[in-house]
């Protein structure tokens, strides 16, 4: 994805982390929208549901997305 | 009036809802700060004066989203709210929800619905949702979720007085159920409820998927748990991941109904506009090293004036108090012990004070989250997080602040590796033992005409303080062993202004765990070292008069210098001088003798005491004047060798070994408070004397 795209959340990869970020409003079928990254690539700062989230990109390489 | 009752509320709610201004507006001043007993989180607690009759005991929980905890903070919340015979288990819960990010407030309300514990949800930050043009049904909201809900502006103070009047009445159970487990695991939930005496399902259904994390359950309680979740093929992630989309349908499907206007995603124009400046590839950083360095100076420079003023302050009233009171041990103990002691606490506190307005600004801003977003991958490698940063560059000030500014890392690995390597960051306390050696053994010369040679040693000293801090950290990420794993899934709040009265608490509330906390140790220590350094074993520091003016029958001396030596005998026939002795053998490798010795015993208070032991010691009297003591140093002679003690390589083994020496009780009495026990500081203390040791020893060895 580059910044500025737009994706649904089809699901996840890793069991553990899968149930945090659904905590944070990540679910399977909601809109993401990748908005920049921090100066090394990493970490990614992301929108959803009307919130911004940071994430590294490990973590938000075990969701999958439709595009 | 006196209280009739008290109830027990307990402020939930995800990090940065606002919990604490709403505690502050409640508490106003009542606030203590203890520890949760066994683990190294603060408890925020305080009274509030619900209406004449009720006063409530308020507890400020960490912020979490959700039951299932991710950090150490975290978990005590699970702890508090699973256990009803946990004393501190709450008769009801606020639920701070942040009314601009509704969704993901609820998550956690939903929890507490399903265990039956009375809730109130508070939506704060009302404004900033009237400012988005978000419109909700605030009575269909209550009516759906059956509890009281107040509207709230935490930073202004509105709604509180409803809060309270809420908070005064009785709050019943919400009679919704919102999460049903699946039909499959019915029977399993039954039988932990039979077997635990449980009477809401969700209670046993916690049990079931926190077993191993919950403390409060007996090794049996968690065997019998584990043993019947196998037999029934309970899988913990599966079916909290349902649980989790479940309670998300539910909370969408409210919030489809109660929205009467859906929020302009154009409110937050504004910060993204400032993001895309503060994250900025080049300027983002240009910004941050800026903040950094303003944050720096304000610690190093602008606290110097109310230091001067308390050291002097206490100087006075130390020299008033001896000319007060009549000679005497007791009276020496006051005015030479505890006085000083006392005062060498106060003294830190224009530091601890300034560096938390700074950082209690950066958190309130939610400029922080964007620090820890721009320095996480850099900080990483390193076995530190985006946070350590701002620690680590106040330890150049003064490790003690910069320490307690370790408490806005939530992960606590690193927060660990953060307070330890922290100390090894030059500090300022040790600039008055640099300039003067630097000062003795550098020449000072320029290199190419144009860098000063003194300079470049002072430099590389800062800066093999800064890699020494950086290596220990490397290493440490490899030995201490964790089962938090390290998720960077954070909010990126909206910015604002800070609330000044937030920040006005946060310095307050910082202080007083420094000055009651650490300062105890302090104190203790600094009698303890003015005991080894004003008293000694038999009739030597008794007759230091008449031994030194036998000595020095045949000199003429003027009453000072008499004054002086005989300062510098009875330092020497001391309990410190007796230790410095006895440390000879073992710092002859470094080059030293038992006179540096002595002064690394007292230099223990504090690095710039090593200054002032050797102008004693050297019979100077009371002078800290730099070149009086520079050109006594250079006249010092090694007997050993009839040439000059002071030569370059015991001087630059002197550097290395205060570059890296854990020379600073405070720093200790700090370290012991925020890791709760004496185990870290300790090891501190050997590692850092040990890797000072060692590159001493190396460099003294291979110079001479």
């Amino acid at each position: 994805m580059l910044p500025g795209e737009t994706a649904v959340i089809s699901g996840f990869d890793d069991d553990a982390l899968s149930v945090k970020l659904m905590e944070m409003g990540l679910l399977p079928g909601t809109v993401v929208r990748f908005n920049f990254s921090a100066p090394f690539g990493d970490p990614i700062c992301i929108t959803v549901s009307g919130y911004d989230l940071s994430l590294r990109i490990a973590e938000a390489a075990t969701i999958t997305i439709l595009n | 009036m006196a209280a009739a009752s008290t109830i027990k509320i307990a402020l939930a709610g995800k990090p940065n809802a606002g919990k604490s201004s709403l505690f502050n507006l409640l508490t106003g001043l009542n606030q203590k700060i203890g520890n949760f007993p066994g683990i190294t989180v603060d408890k925020r607690t305080g009274t509030s004066h619900l209406n004449a009759e009720i006063t409530a005991s308020i507890m400020d929980l960490p912020g979490i989203y959700s039951l299932y905890p991710r950090t150490l903070d975290e978990k005590i919340v699970t702890e508090i709210l699973m256990d009803r015979n946990n004393s501190q288990y709450p008769d009801c819960v606020v639920l701070v929800a942040d009314a601009t990010h509704l969704k993901n407030c609820l998550l956690l309300l939903t929890q507490l619905i399903d265990l039956q514990i009375p809730t109130v949800l508070a939506l704060n930050m009302m404004d900033l949702a009237a400012q988005s043009g978000q419109s909700i049904d605030v009575q269909a909201l209550s009516a759906a979720l059956d509890l009281p809900v107040v509207m709230l502006n935490a930073r202004t103070g509105q709604g509180v007085a409803e809060l309270k009047t809420i908070l005064a009445g009785t709050i019943k159970k919400s009679s919704r159920t919102i999460f049903e487990p699946g039909a499959e695991i019915k029977p399993l939930l039954a039988e932990v409820q039979q077997q635990f005496n449980i009477e809401q399902p969700y209670r046993a259904y916690q049990l079931l998927q926190q077993t191993n994390n919950l403390t409060f359950l007996s090794a049996e309680a968690k065997n019998s748990i584990n043993t019947l979740a196998k037999t029934a093929n309970f899988f913990q992630h599966k079916y909290q991941g349902a649980e989790t989309v479940m309670r998300y349908g539910f909370i969408q499907d409210l919030l489809n109904k109660i929205t009467l206007k859906l929020s302009d995603p154009e409110w937050k124009k504004f910060s993204y506009r400032i993001d895309k400046v503060l994250t900025h590839k080049v300027g983002g950083y240009l910004i941050f090293f800026a903040v950094l360095f303003l944050i720096f100076q304000a610690i190093f420079a602008w606290a110097q004036v109310p230091m001067d003023f308390i050291d002097s302050t206490f100087a006075q009233l130390s020299n008033r108090l001896a000319a007060f009171f009549p000679e005497g041990p007791f009276f020496d103990l006051i005015t030479q012990g505890i006085v000083p002691g006392i005062g060498g606490i106060v003294i830190f506190i224009p530091q601890i004070a300034i560096l938390f307005a700074c950082i209690s600004i950066l958190e309130e801003s939610g400029y922080m989250a964007r620090v820890v977003f721009l320095m996480d991958k850099l900080m990483r490698k390193f076995g530190l997080n985006g946070k350590s940063v701002v620690p680590l560059i106040s330890g150049m000030a003064c490790a003690i602040p910069a320490i307690m500014a370790t408490r806005t890392i939530e992960n606590w690995k690193d927060r660990l590796i953060t307070i330890f390597v922290t100390p090894l960051m030059s500090c300022s306390a040790r600039l008055p033992v640099f300039t003067i050696l630097v000062a003795l053994i550098i020449p000072d010369n320029k290199l190419f005409g144009f860098f000063n040679y003194q300079g470049l040693v002072l430099m590389a000293l800062y800066l093999a303080g800064f890699l020494a801090a950086l290596f220990s950290a490397f290493v440490l990420k490899f030995i201490i062993q964790t089962t938090e794993r390290s998720y960077l899934i954070m909010e990126m709040p909206t910015y604002r202004k800070p609330k000044w009265s937030n920040v006005g608490y946060t310095i307050i509330e910082k202080t007083k765990s420094f000055v009651f906390e650490a300062g105890k140790v302090i104190l203790a220590i600094s009698i303890v070292l003015w005991v080894l350094a004003s008293y000694g074993p038999g009739e030597a520091m008794n007759n230091a008069h008449e031994v030194v003016q036998q000595q020095t029958a045949n000199e003429t001396l003027s009453a000072e210098e008499l004054e002086a030596r005989i300062a510098a005998y009875q330092l020497e026939h001391s309990y410190a001088g007796i230790i410095g002795k006895t440390l000879e053998p073992l710092i002859k490798p470094l080059g030293y003798d038992w006179k540096i010795g002595i002064a690394l015993v007292t230099s223990f208070a504090a690095r710039e005491v090593f200054v002032s032991t050797v102008a004693t010691i050297y019979s100077l009297g009371g002078t800290e004047d730099e070149q009086t003591i520079k050109g006594r140093l250079k006249s010092e002679i090694n007997p050993a060798t009839g040439g000059p003690r002071y030569t370059t390589a015991v001087g630059l083994s002197l550097l290395a070994f205060y570059t890296f020496a854990m020379q600073c009780m405070s720093t200790l009495a700090v370290v012991k408070r925020e890791t709760k026990g004496w185990k870290w500081p300790l090891i501190q203390l050997v590692y850092m004397t040990v890797l000072a040791y060692v590159s001493a020893f190396i460099i003294y060895q291979s110079l001479s």
